[in-house]
């Protein structure tokens, strides 16, 4: 299992769109001939994976924007599912 | 209570045709002797024009379509490409173009890349340029690692797509080598499938069990070296397997392929199926074709089936296979697609296989006088669709 940083910043990954698709109610995942519908905690995590933001902010946002607490571990695990099927990748 | 007819529950449950196949031209430099395109092809005149195009890329999209093929033929033919690259992409489609690199330049491949253009798939059919040459008839091999050059230039993910059968299969090595060599990422190894122009030259591509179990082993130690770097896919030829594809999800579940001319179709050789009312876009709404049609209806569910298919319990999982097959080798589409070891047509295909075992005398590329495959040609598919 791989581990991911708290100050790492992830990115969709190169050949990947994300984006709403309201016939589907959903975010999904496109790629080369194929696609990914995701649930919606799936869709807020990567939505907020822009490049920009860490591993850490985005969770408090999330916390933040859901009123919840102790997401940090659901977030890496998805974030690493997510790089290890290159839907994300790390900015250096 | 109410009956509702199979058909009506079937199209009641129908989702979005979510993937969009435009096949934008049948013009094409190259003639593959395993191509796709319907036989008939020279009898198709008459192309969409660039806003007939446009309007089916809103009207699907509305819809819900997401997933842009554009092929042909070769797509590049087209002088308009860049225009509905753009409007697919503005619509929110990711656009992927199918290319046989030929026609594709610095200039073309710019304009394709403003107009965002998502993904380029280039189409090799072998490493070897003479037999590049012999399949194709044209001498395209260089040309192609141009493409590639330009491809990986403008940072789109190199994407080889290279179609197997028994003339190259065993050179499967080389193609994966040639596909390091020019840095592809992905590289999908697919083997024939056997409809339109395939089905025509079918015992001359349809390879020996010995040869696709080899070309196997040596893709899973090619696999081995390269690791992650490069991602291989090698897809089975059906007439080895006991249970058939689950072609197209079923037709009319979630693609649809627009022809040149306008014609809609469930998949892209159903044009050959004998009375399947296919419509066509000059006439109708892409609304009122995907849901509504007869054509698009015909197939949908599970009320047209037949034994054995009718009352098997795997038949949510692979639809009865392909339509196409089964009408092909037994003359009727409601049959069950005979590569299923269930079909009581199985032998039509085992037989094929067993045929494949035998040595064939023309396995070199030569000259003869009369071809022995029938080349993608106009004049070809002009003589072919007499009747
Ligand atoms: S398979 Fe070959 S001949 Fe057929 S459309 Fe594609 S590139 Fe052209
Ligand atoms: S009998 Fe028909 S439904 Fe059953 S496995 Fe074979 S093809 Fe599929």
């Amino acid at each position: 299992m791989s581990t991911v940083d708290a100050d790492a910043r992830p990115v969709v990954g190169r050949g990947f769109r994300l984006q709403w698709e309201p016939a589907q109610n959903a975010h999904v995942l496109l790629y080369p001939e194929g696609m990914v519908r995701l649930n919606t905690s799936a869709g807020e995590i990567m939505r907020r994976c822009d490049g920009e933001h860490t591993v850490a902010e985005i969770v408090a946002d999330l916390e933040r924007t859901f009123e919840a607490t102790g997401l940090a571990g659901d977030v890496t695990a998805f974030v690493a599912f997510a790089l290890e099927r290159k839907w994300l990748e790390l900015r250096s | 209570m109410n009956a509702v007819s199979p058909i009506d529950e079937a199209r009641r449950r129908a989702g979005p045709p979510l993937w969009l196949l435009l096949e934008l031209t049948y013009r094409c430099p190259l003639h593959c002797v395993y191509c796709s395109n319907p036989v008939e092809f020279a009898r198709v005149e008459q192309e969409l024009e660039t806003h007939e195009w446009l309007r089916v890329l809103r009207e699907a999209r509305a819809l819900g379509a997401v997933q842009l093929g554009l092929s042909g033929g070769e797509p590049l033919q087209r002088k308009d490409l860049e225009e509905i690259v753009a409007e697919a992409r503005r619509l929110g489609f990711y656009t992927n173009l199918i290319t046989s690199g030929i026609g594709l330049n610095e200039t073309r491949i710019r304009a394709l890349k403003e107009a965002g253009l998502d993904h380029i798939q280039l189409s090799f059919q072998d490493s070897t340029r003479e037999l590049n040459d012999f399949l194709s008839s044209t001498r395209t091999f260089e040309l192609k690692a141009r493409a590639a050059e330009l491809i990986r230039r403008h940072d789109y993910p190199m994407v080889l797509n290279v179609v197997l059968h028994r003339l190259n299969i065993d050179h499967v090595g080389e193609i994966l080598e040639m596909a390091e060599r020019i840095g592809a990422e992905y590289v999908e190894l697919a083997n024939t499938q056997f409809y339109g122009w395939a089905w025509l030259n079918r015992d001359r591509l349809l390879p020996s069990r010995e040869q696709v179990e080899r070309a196997e082993q040596v893709t899973r130690a090619f696999r081995e070296r390269v690791g992650e770097r490069m991602r291989i896919y090698f897809v089975v030829p059906d007439y080895f397997e006991r249970r058939p594809k689950a072609c197209m999800n079923g037709l009319g579940s979630v693609f649809l392929t627009i022809a040149p001319d306008g014609l809609a179709l469930p998949c892209h050789s159903a044009r050959m199926l004998p009375g399947l009312a296919l419509p066509n876009v000059r006439e109708a709404s892409i609304e009122w074709i995907w849901y509504d049609s007869p054509g698009f209806n015909r197939f949908r569910g599970f009320g047209w089936m037949k034994e054995p298919c009718r009352s098997c319990p795997e038949k949510e999982k692979d639809f009865g296979g392909c339509r196409c097959q089964a009408y092909l080798l037994t003359g009727d589409a409601e049959n069950a697609d005979p590569v299923c070891d269930l079909s009581p047509h199985h032998h039509l295909v085992t037989e094929a296989v067993a045929r494949a075992a035998q040595p064939q005398e023309t396995e070199k590329p030569q000259v003869t006088e009369k071809p022995v495959l029938f080349y993608r040609d106009r004049r070809n598919s002009e003589m072919l669709s007499l009747s």
